[in-house]
């Protein structure tokens, strides 16, 4: 039985734990503000929010609900666009209405509640971040700039709070006051109910389900599901000396939300704003986009340039204290591909950790991405480098590359060849020539084959440029 | 005063601040607007779900249906052998059959119909269908179509002057090809219908359709029933942009066919896979252009040949054809022109109506000639456009003269927004960055606003006081989007000076306005507007006798205002309600249908000339983009646009309209890449794979100056068509990257084949040959 707040109302319901959010929404109980645009995350149309209690504090996160199991909301608070409608137009409505944001509509609600997720976040209430919270929503109509003016009117208003995120929203009729009660309710509602009853002989591991759901949405409906999300000792992300710690369960917006990444990484958030959508990254986890195994997987070809490793679990129950060596065994994410979507995994194996070496005050890192679309698009191809520099001398270099062959690669022999030798524009062109020796790439949707390869050796180029900026390259001429 | 009202300039209309914004948009806001999917179901529907021919071309050997017959939950399976009446639903020429028979044209065809329990079960159940089809010759190219004389229709020639004798006046001729790609609707809300049995062999549908009309004409053929038991009903659109003009019509039949059998509401919602796979887009286009001018840069002489890749069947693409033909020398005078046009048949599923209608297609054909003929003679192209822009009285190749709006455009376009400053910005910031470089481009449109087909220029409107004084207003005019509820609402409210809270706008049904034109051509809210306009008019000089009997005063000047009965400026106390329960009491009539038809259109198709348009729209717009010539991508920082609206009825609207329609066609140029194989398969099949614009991708800033004009024109109210005409502007951005390209690399040969993705710009800035190296289907990338 999964139990949750829908809007301002308790909910329990008998429907599969992997049965789509949506799907209640709409179907089950009526509320049909939420649309159906695509099914598979591109579009925003269904966009809800879920709120829990994290350290004991109410958090709201926007998800697609096309692609959100019942089982990853049981627990939790899920606000559709109803739940935000009071007496007269909340504030976010009313700037919608009054710039001239709508025009067929269709993907209004969408954008109603992201920009409701936007109000009751904990992120800076700048301009910036309201259009952020809606770079997952798709318009056909508008052209977008008049959303653009609403954003800046809700961005005005939120600044003025200083204080409780909630308590402003509820006080100020920016959202209704239900909100104010939720979170006791949860905590009611929580310890009512531990966690979905199990089953057994559960077959299915779901993290975020952002992959799984768009390519076997059948399947996952009637699957005997393992919540990954619903197993503590799977989640967030700690440091043990340089190492940092990624639990399987910890989703992209964990990460750029971290301090721990924040302080070592400073560049990673204005890469995963590359990647993805924040309705999908909000869900979206890093080992998922592993187990994927996508030729072009963005955290993959970052997290092979860092030269990450994940320890493989085939049982659950051997997580946390007493954790037995048999069950568990830890490979380079390097090792992890074998070809195209074949993973040194056995069905029974799920990644029970990711880390790796947070990078120094010597490395130099970048990530460089081309798709049609710069958001909410799959690369052409992508490329991650992580440089260790003394006195301008290369002493450690790892190239990776995504969209150039069957798995997302780690290019050794171009890894190789950097190493020892000075930075400078000569080594540059000879490490492209080094890198299409390594590469395959084929022509699809995204690209010829020889666009693919004359990118790939555009974007080597551009970590060089972007990372030592008084290299000057002639006219950047090939 | 919010931020929108604060861009839009001259904001006071003739209206005042009355209906500014969107009426639909409050319950939008809410999520209580109701879209085809969101109808509270009937006891007892049934879930239908079309199978498609996954063979491009070919002859169905055998179609087993059985494993999926046996499912559970399945009700029935229908095939072309289930239709009571015709297996046609071709709506300019009879070539598109609902079901396949013996063959298969497009991949996607539909060749069954599942009826389910269960949305869930119908979508398995085509899964279990099998169909085993011997292949027949595959065509995606519409040059290849043309030389094996596969046509939709004769190949047609608009004509001026003497091409012939022409070329020789010239200093300067350029020839080239010019390419663009096809365009997915990509509405947000995907095809769909449900259809309730009523009694006595009636049906009520619930389509998402433009042509409410069509649906019905159709649907009455293939089901052999008079159209007056069929009930079409259209409350909203999640999007239209063309794709539910002709293309809704299918899939309401379909669950009619259903119902027509099982006497149970049949409901069908496509999944956005199914939508893309099965449903046409606009229309690719590959043309040969050759250009002549003088050395004054006067164009003497244009020549241009159209292949148009039509698809399967006819559908639209003749009507988009003409319009192809209608716009091919866009804002431009050419005293000498020979176009030719051939509407080519392949097999991709049939393309239609999108925004612009084929003017777009013709308009870039024209621009690349422009550019090349720039490019050759080392001068920016703004200087021929300039020189050539249309005049008033100057005539178009098919005969009407033009009344123009097109060098005032331009002008003031040079004029508030600084060309010159801009100009020397932008060669500042080539000069001192290397790897950055932009690129301006300047786009003149001329579109012309009526339906091409005469016949279709007309409308109705059913306007019904009720007793309490309340209105409601029936018109033939589907909302999608385009406000034209609001304007409407915006029609009556001014004709009885009555606030906008006494108006409703009901939906559009078939029952209540027959022999609708579809909401399409940009001509919706002048010819229905019009028809309210006259219906409430009608209305009120009949209100009139009664006030003045009532009042023993002549009441030949009367107005409302605030909710009384005003002579000249004099209040008279009588209530807008007491005047309608008088009127009522007196036995007078508080209906009224009115029927509207432009004067003055018409066209000779034996000739090619005539007066087509009620009016056309000009606009220039000013595109300025920054290229990364490291990577290839590209952002753009401002389209800066002089828009001619007459004078606009409702800036919020119109603005949207601009703005909405500019990024439209930016995306068409851009980042949209229809792809589909050589078996006829579409790749960019889902969201994943096909991109429109993001938040992120529009231009960091769009400017509308709106252009007034005291001209008399046919609009409503003078406030002049605004749909489609914005997203021709869009071309712009092509020609914009372009320029930046070359000043890159100004030996560059960037191809007119647009949408320029950054796969085409990069391969533009690197020319170097490369050999591909990997060997094909090795892998996937997804």
């Amino acid at each position: 039985m999964i139990r949750f707040i829908l809007n301002d109302k308790d909910i329990s319901t008998d429907l599969p734990a992997g049965e789509l959010l949506l799907d209640l929404i709409r179907y089950h109980k009526n509320l049909t503000g939420t649309k159906i645009g695509c099914r598979e995350g591109d579009c925003g149309s269904c966009t809800v929010l879920v709120g829990e209690i994290i350290n004991n504090k109410l958090r709201y996160r926007s998800l697609t609900s096309c692609l959100t199991a019942l089982g990853n909301v049981h627990g939790k608070h899920v606000v559709t666009v109803e739940g935000l409608n009071m007496e007269i137009l909340n504030p976010v409505q009313q700037a919608m209405y009054d710039e001239g944001a709508t025009q067929c509509g269709f993907c209004t609600p969408g954008f109603v509640v992201s920009l409701a997720g936007f109000c009751v976040s904990e992120d800076d209430k700048s301009y910036e971040n309201a259009i952020a919270s809606i770079d997952g929503n798709i318009c056909r109509c508008t052209g977008y700039k008049s959303i653009q003016r609403a954003a800046k009117s809700i961005a005005d208003l939120m600044q003025k709070n200083k204080g409780d995120v909630i308590e402003y929203v509820t006080s100020n009729a920016i959202l209704p006051e239900y909100f104010s009660n939720i979170k006791k309710r949860l905590v009611e509602l929580n310890t009512k109910t531990n966690g979905i009853e199990n089953q057994k002989n559960k077959k299915r591991y779901l993290g975020g389900g952002t992959d799984l759901y768009v390519q076997q949405h059948e399947k996952m409906v009637h699957a005997d599901i393992d919540f990954l999300f619903n197993k503590n000792e799977l989640n967030g992300i700690s440091k043990d000396g340089n190492k940092c710690i990624i639990g399987p369960s910890a989703t992209v917006t964990d990460l750029m939300e971290s301090d721990i990444i924040k302080d070592a990484f400073p560049g990673f958030k204005k890469i995963s704003e590359l990647v993805s959508s924040t309705p999908i990254r909000n869900i979206a986890t890093i080992a998922g986009n592993f187990v994927n195994a996508s030729p072009i997987g963005d955290f993959t070809v970052l997290f092979l340039a860092l030269n990450a490793h994940i320890i493989l679990s085939s049982t659950l129950s051997t997580i946390g204290e007493g954790v037995s060596s048999s069950t568990k065994r830890e490979i380079s994410l390097r090792d992890f591909y074998k070809s195209y979507k074949q993973l040194d995994k056995k069905e029974d194996e799920f990644i029970a950790q990711i880390w790796f070496e947070l990078p120094g005050k010597k490395d130099f890192l970048n990530f460089e991405k081309v798709s049609k679309r710069t958001h909410l698009d799959i690369a052409s191809v992508n490329s991650a480098i992580k440089i260790k520099t003394d006195e301008k001398i290369i002493t450690d270099a790892s190239i990776s590359a995504g969209g150039v062959g069957p798995i997302p690669m780690y290019l050794i022999k171009t890894s190789l060849f950097l190493n020892n030798k000075k930075v400078g524009e000569e080594i540059i062109d000879e490490a492209i020539e080094i890198a299409q020796s390594e590469i395959s790439p084929i022509s699809d949707a995204r690209g010829s084959d020889e666009y693919k390869r004359l990118l790939l050796g555009q974007l080597i180029k551009a970590h060089f440029i972007t990372l030592f900026p008084t290299l000057c390259l002639p006219k950047g001429r090939t | 005063m919010n931020n929108t009202k604060k861009n839009i300039e001259n904001f006071n209309t003739p209206l005042g601040d009355r209906g500014m914004q969107n009426l639909d948009s409050i319950t939008h806001v809410k999520g209580e607007s109701i879209y085809l999917d969101d109808i509270p179901l009937q006891q007892g529907t049934l879930y239908g779900a079309a199978f498609g021919s996954p063979v491009a071309h070919g002859k169905i050997i055998d179609l087993d249906i059985s494993g999926a017959n046996k499912m559970p939950g399945v009700v029935r399976i229908f095939t072309y052998k289930d239709i009571p009446g015709d297996n046609q639903i071709g709506g300019i020429i009879p070539d598109e059959p609902l079901f396949a028979e013996d063959e298969v044209h497009f991949i996607g065809m539909p060749v069954a119909f599942i009826v389910a329990e269960t949305n869930e079960i119908a979508q398995a159940a085509v899964k279990n269908i099998k169909i085993d089809i011997e292949p027949l010759p595959i065509i995606t190219d519409p040059r290849e179509a043309k030389e094996k004389n596969k046509l939709i229709i004769p190949p047609r020639t608009f004509s001026l002057g003497n091409i012939n004798t022409a070329w020789k006046k010239c200093d300067h001729i350029f020839e080239g090809v010019a390419e663009t790609n096809g365009q997915e609707h990509l509405y947000i809300e995907t095809q769909g219908a449900y259809t309730i049995p009523q009694e006595n062999n009636c049906i009520k549908v619930y389509s998402s359709t433009q042509g409410p009309t069509a649906v019905q004409r159709h649907m009455a053929a293939v089901l052999k029933i008079p159209m007056h038991r069929l009930e079409i009903d259209v409350t909203r659109l999640g999007g239209g942009f063309g794709g539910k003009e002709d293309q809704a019509t299918a899939w309401a039949i379909l669950c009619a066919l259903a119902t027509y059998h099982l006497k149970k509401p049949v409901k069908y919602c496509l999944h956005r896979m199914e939508d893309m796979r099965m449903t046409g887009k606009r229309n690719p286009y590959s043309s040969d252009f050759k250009i002549g001018l003088n050395k004054d840069l006067k164009i003497i002489a244009y020549e241009a040949n159209f292949y148009q890749n039509a698809g399967a069947a006819a559908d639209l693409s003749p009507a988009v054809l003409e319009r192809t033909l209608f716009h091919c020398t866009n804002s431009y005078f050419v005293p000498n022109v020979k176009a030719k046009a051939y509407s080519c048949r392949t097999n991709l599923p049939p393309n239609t109506a999108f925004r612009g209608f084929g003017g777009p297609q013709g308009m870039f054909v024209i621009e690349s000639a422009i550019a090349k003929a720039a490019e050759q003679l080392n001068i920016d192209a703004s200087e021929i456009q300039k020189k050539n822009l249309l005049r008033d009285g100057d005539e178009f190749p098919y005969g009407q003269k033009a009344e123009s709006e097109a060098k005032k455009c331009w002008e003031e376009a040079e004029d508030i927004y600084e060309i010159k400053r801009l100009r020397k910005r932008v060669n500042k910031f080539n000069e001192e960055n290397h790897l950055l470089k932009k690129g301006i481009s300047f786009m003149p449109i001329c579109f012309g606003i009526s339906f091409t087909k005469t016949f279709m220029n007309q409308a109705r409107a059913l306007v019904h006081i009720y007793t309490d004084g309340s209105v409601s207003v029936s018109t033939g005019a589907v909302e999608m989007g385009q406000g034209v509820n609001t304007k409407m609402a915006q029609v009556a409210a001014t004709i009885f000076s009555l606030p906008l809270s006494k108006i409703k706008i009901h939906t559009t049904n078939t029952f209540r306005i027959a022999n609708t034109s579809p909401s399409a051509a940009s001509a919706t809210a002048d010819l229905n507007g019009k028809a309210v306009q006259m219906a409430c008019s009608n209305l009120f000089e009949r209100l009139k006798p009664v006030a003045e009997k009532f009042l023993k005063q002549p009441c030949d000047k009367m107005q409302i205002s605030e909710g009384l009965v005003h002579i000249g400026n004099k209040n008279t106390g009588l209530t807008w309600e007491n005047l309608i329960a008088t009127a009522y009491m007196s036995r007078v009539n508080l209906s009224e249908h009115a029927h509207y038809a432009p004067p003055q259109v018409h066209f000779d198709l034996t000739k090619e000339k005539g007066h087509p348009f009620a009016y056309h729209v000009y606009g220039t717009a000013i595109t300025v983009v920054t290229v990364d010539c490291l990577r290839g991508i590209y952002t753009f920082d401002a389209v800066k646009v002089v828009h001619d609206f007459g004078t606009t009825m409702n800036p919020v609207v119109d603005l949207g309209q601009i703005e909405g329609g500019i990024v439209q066609g930016m995306g068409w140029m851009t980042m949209e890449e229809i792809i589909y194989d050589k078996e006829g398969r579409l790749r960019s099949n889902a969201l994943s794979t096909y991109k429109v614009p993001d938040i992120y991708s529009v231009p960091e800033e769009i400017k509308v100056h709106f252009l007034k004009t005291k001209k008399d024109n046919l609009a409503i109210f003078r406030s002049k068509a605004v749909g489609e005409p914005p997203l021709m502007y869009g071309i712009g951005a092509f020609f914009a990257v372009r320029n930046a390209i070359k000043v890159f690399n100004p030996s560059a040969d960037v191809k007119f084949s647009a949408p320029i993705t950054p796969e085409k710009v990069l391969m533009s800035l690197y020319p170097k040959k490369r050999k591909p190296q990997t060997p094909k289907g090795a892998y996937q990338t997804v």
